[in-house]
């Protein structure tokens, strides 16, 4: 309790707290809409998760188990830091386990194990706003959103097919929240897009900088937009996890050598160390073998 | 003014808050699901433990409460609401951030409190309604927070309750969160539950 006496729980003061929970309220009883919240200075730059990080310290209470992760890893400098400034600040437990979780704050991934009911993922948003690089006036995004016209999105879509033959927007991918609001999904790759939709978790996002808080709760139906001759594609990698031999996960790419050499594995470092540690785990397979 | 026990706010206010908050949060995060509250507070009457804690970790000097007739003809009510929370009391439900009914069959019409804007959606009423009973039969929901339907009820309520319910979910965006309150129990409905089917409510 020694350091965390200096703070009030969770580092924040109660009415910055009232402030931010009032937003999430608002945000989960209108999924996919961004609120507007008195966004704090935090300890940390922007760009480090300070969004995500008031949205954590607002929810957070004595008997959360808490888990940070940063592209899907648990032990990068981000996911680090922001966990053990929850556990001064906080004095609560922490794990890397997935499923052990009940608050997982994220940086750009979700993780491969499925979700449960009662679990929140909060992600940090470096922009919330989707329409923002087609329309840089927040006075007209507000109103496209108002209006549901979202016409420019798809014209921004179809641009991609014409000059590239498909989609390809591979990350922050354009969502559309129970056919209401069209939604920044935070940079996860596309891959993790199928995940959010009818999740049995509850999803906040927080953007610190840009002051804003959007929500998804259980079981909504989230949509990644689309063409009928162009249809979504999850992406696909034509290889398995190099240290566990997992398929069909999302997989990052790892330099090992100044020669070009380079191995891939599972982006969900939990995941990987899951199925490497269970005994009915395989051998990891040699790359040469699978293709 | 010395305060009496019935006047005592949160013994915890940071770990009260924070646990009352995510009830309400589970609350409106699954539409129509009934949760257990251990709120331990004794407001003035017709105040009960559990709205009044709701609104002790929700509203401050920021938030505006409009109080219905029953809750406003009790000055203990309002005293007790501006020492534990600093928000204004308006006499107008339209300008009210949180409203509370303490008397749900007679209350003002879901439409005349403030329904944002559709620009700003989230600038709206939430209702925190006071109710003898909440069940999961009669209405039936879909939606966000749903995974089929849900049966949800709350009596008494006014007649035209799913009607009212039907018209708030056809201003979506716009439109009010409600979060019901026996003397144990919290439900929420948010703005984007839809009312699908159910017999018309009873009044008393």
């Amino acid at each position: 309790m020694s350091d965390a006496a200096h703070y009030n729980f969770a580092y924040l003061d109660e009415q910055t707290k009232r402030m931010i929970r009032r937003a999430l309220l608002k945000a989960v009883a209108i999924p996919g809409y961004q609120v507007p919240f008195a966004s704090r200075e935090m300890p940390m730059p922007y760009g480090w998760g300070t969004g995500g990080v008031q949205v954590t310290a607002s929810v957070l209470g004595p008997d959360d188990i808490l888990k940070v992760i940063d592209q899907g890893a648990d032990d990068t400098t981000n996911a680090v830091s922001i966990r053990k400034f929850f556990e001064r600040t906080a004095g609560i437990a922490t794990t890397t386990h997935t499923r052990d979780a009940t608050v997982i704050q994220t940086r750009h991934r979700i993780p491969e194990a499925p979700l449960k009911e009662g679990q929140i993922l909060v992600y940090q948003v470096p922009i919330p706003e989707p329409l923002r690089f087609l329309e840089p006036r927040e006075t007209e995004t507000r109103r496209q959103h108002a209006l549901e016209d979202y016409g420019l999105m798809h014209v921004k879509l179809y641009e991609d097919i014409a000059r590239h033959g498909h989609i390809a927007t591979t990350y922050a991918y354009p969502v559309k929240v129970d056919d209401r609001y069209i939604m920044d999904p935070s940079p996860t790759p596309k891959f993790d897009n199928p995940k959010m939709d009818m999740c049995p978790a509850l999803q906040l996002f927080g953007a610190g900088r840009e002051k804003r808080i959007y929500a998804l709760p259980p079981y909504t139906k989230v949509v990644s937009l689309d063409f009928e001759d162009h249809p979504f594609e999850r992406t696909k990698f034509d290889r398995g996890c190099e240290l566990c031999g997992a398929e069909g996960i999302y997989l990052d790419e790892v330099v090992t050598d100044d020669r070009g050499g380079c191995m891939y594995v599972c982006s969900d470092t939990d995941y990987c160390e899951g199925r490497r540690a269970a005994p009915h785990a395989a051998a990891p397979p040699i790359r040469e073998a699978r293709r | 003014m010395a305060l009496s026990a019935a006047q005592r706010g949160f013994d915890d206010a940071v770990r009260e808050s924070q646990r009352t908050f995510r009830l309400v949060l589970d609350a409106m995060a699954h539409a129509g699901r009934i949760l257990r509250s251990d709120a331990t507070l004794a407001p003035p009457p017709p105040l009960l433990s559990t709205s009044a804690s709701i609104i002790l970790a929700l509203a401050d000097f920021e938030t505006a409460i409009w109080l219905d007739e029953p809750a406003a003809d009790c000055p203990a009510v309002a005293d007790f609401l501006r020492f534990h929370t600093g928000a204004r009391l308006v006499r107008a439900c339209r300008d009210a951030d949180f409203a509370i009914i303490a008397a749900p069959a007679r209350m003002p019409p879901l439409a005349s409190f403030a329904q944002g804007t559709p620009e700003y959606p989230d600038r709206s009423t939430t209702l925190i309604v006071q109710v003898e009973a909440l069940a999961g039969v009669g209405w039936q929901f879909r939606g966000p927070g749903i995974q089929d339907s849900a049966h949800f009820s709350a009596t008494p309520m006014p007649l035209d309750f799913p009607q009212q319910l039907l018209e708030n979910r056809a201003r979506f965006p716009r439109g009010v969160d409600l979060v019901f309150a026996t003397s144990t129990e919290i439900a929420a409905l948010p703005r984007s539950a839809r009312i699908t089917a159910g017999p018309a409510c009873t009044s008393r």
